[in-house]
């Protein structure tokens, strides 16, 4: 009886707040846009707020009620684009895949550490109090932050440095954000030649700190035939619109730092 | 009437929840920043506490106490709660969607609410009858209330301040808490 007393009354004050509230619901029922529940079925769900939106709930929403771009959700790619434009009776818009790309080829094997680091081991960490752990200030601290907050498991860390697994990753750039240098940025696919260093010492200091830096040359910049590469804040950035893949760069770079992400 | 008058007063200014009791600092500093939202959840806090004292006080005292189940209550009236937590949001978003929307989270929050389950927990504490119960209740949200909008006000002024960087936002903000707490203690001993 000890037991079941309670028990009684927990049971029967629970369904009375039960029957009540199904009432009020019924009610107090507002209408809403069934679109908007079944664009958020259509979304991954995984609320990175990739698209811009608080969440895929949001976006939904604002799909429906305030006519957001259908294209805009990166880990769904052109499924979630395709089955928002099905619920919407309008033809599919354009997705671009997208991929994150680590901007640092400086491994364990290319810097030294500056010091043996004791502290909180995280890459922001490092990086607020000590500027960093290796040689190279500009480059991965090797900490893993950006592997801790990717929810789609395609970051790994080897030898010192994150690489990214294209075909794994959403493109949600949570790593983007995250990294306190700032290498990781979304960029698309298809676009696979890269520049591996985004140091911004001149070529003499990057030189004596990584092995594998770029030393900012500008030989790529004249052998590109369109134009696509430049040497800013002393290292070479490729623009991905003009970007034709054709591979003259690769072969040009004596420091050999820029190669394509598919090799 | 002189005794209730007194009751609905202390529980509003010198027992104030949130100034003097230090419950439900969360929705205090969460939704202090526009007086229409401050003054919203206020009427929504103050409804559901006198709701859940109207329910809990009979419970307790007409099926928990016969059966000794005194150490029950804490668990049956944060069911009462969640229920007029859940039912408010439902009016609302009927109601008034802006208030609904400008609210947020904060709303489902009220069920977490300490100063709501402490105003219930306290009429049984301090033995009120009934009808001082429902008036401390009705003190206490409108105390809340009070806190919020006068809060509300300060963050406005503040927001036009020349705060050294250091203090911006939330430290600020916490600072000018514990002034406008400083000066309800003005008014301990009021009735005593």
């Amino acid at each position: 009886m000890t037991y079941l007393i309670p028990a009684l009354i927990l049971g029967v004050s629970g369904l009375a707040a039960a029957i009540l509230l199904t009432a009020a619901s019924k009610v107090f029922y507002v209408e809403v846009d069934e679109r908007v529940d079944k664009i958020s079925q259509s979304l991954p769900q995984g609320n990175c707020g990739a698209c811009g939106y608080a969440g895929c709930a949001d976006y939904a929403d604002a799909i429906v009620n305030s006519g957001a771009p259908t294209n805009l959700c990166r880990p769904g790619g052109a499924d979630a684009a395709q089955k928002i434009a099905q619920v919407l009776g309008t033809a599919a818009a354009e997705v671009i895949p997208m991929a994150a790309v680590v901007r640092c080829s400086g491994d364990c094997n290319a810097t030294q550490k500056a010091f043996e680091f004791d502290g909180v081991q995280s890459c922001k960490a490092a990086k607020r109090f000590y500027s960093g752990t290796g040689s190279c200030k500009y480059g991965c601290l090797g900490f893993g932050d950006c592997m801790a907050v990717c929810e789609h498991d395609a970051i790994r860390i080897e030898n010192g440095l994150a690489r990214i697994i294209p075909n794994r990753c959403g493109a949600c750039g949570q790593c983007a954000a995250e990294c306190p240098n700032g290498l990781i940025s979304i960029r698309p696919l298809a676009k696979h030649i890269d520049v591996f260093c985004s140091s911004k010492d001149n070529g003499k200091i990057t030189k004596l700190s990584c092995k594998n830096g770029c030393i900012g040359c500008r030989i790529c910049e004249k052998k590109c035939p369109s134009g696509a590469i430049h040497v800013n804040d002393l290292h070479a950035s490729i623009d991905y619109e003009k970007c034709t893949n054709c591979g003259e760069c690769m072969k040009a770079c004596p420091a050999k730092v820029i190669h394509s992400c598919e090799s | 009437m002189k005794a209730l008058m007194v009751i609905l007063l202390s529980a509003m200014l010198t027992d104030n929840f949130v100034l003097s009791k230090f419950m439900g600092i969360c929705p205090f500093l969460g939704v202090s920043k526009k007086l229409d939202s401050a003054s919203g959840m206020g009427i929504a806090v103050t409804f559901v506490m006198i709701c859940a004292t109207a329910v809990t006080y009979p419970i307790h005292h007409g099926i928990l106490v016969p059966n000794e189940l005194e150490y029950f209550d804490t668990v049956v009236f944060i069911l009462v709660i969640a229920l007029f937590v859940q039912l408010v949001e439902t009016a609302l978003k009927k109601t008034i969607p802006s208030l609904y929307k400008s609210l947020g989270v904060y709303l489902p929050l009220i069920t977490t609410n300490c100063a709501v389950l402490g105003v219930t927990v306290l009429n049984i504490d301090n033995s009120y009858s009934f009808i001082q119960s429902i008036v401390n209740s009705f003190g206490a949200g409108l105390g809340f209330m009070l806190a919020l909008v006068i809060f509300s006000g300060v963050r406005k002024k503040m927001e036009y301040a020349d705060i050294p960087e250091t203090f911006k936002g939330v430290p600020a903000t916490l600072i000018a808490a514990s002034i406008v707490s400083v000066s309800f203690m003005g008014f301990s001993g009021l009735f005593s």
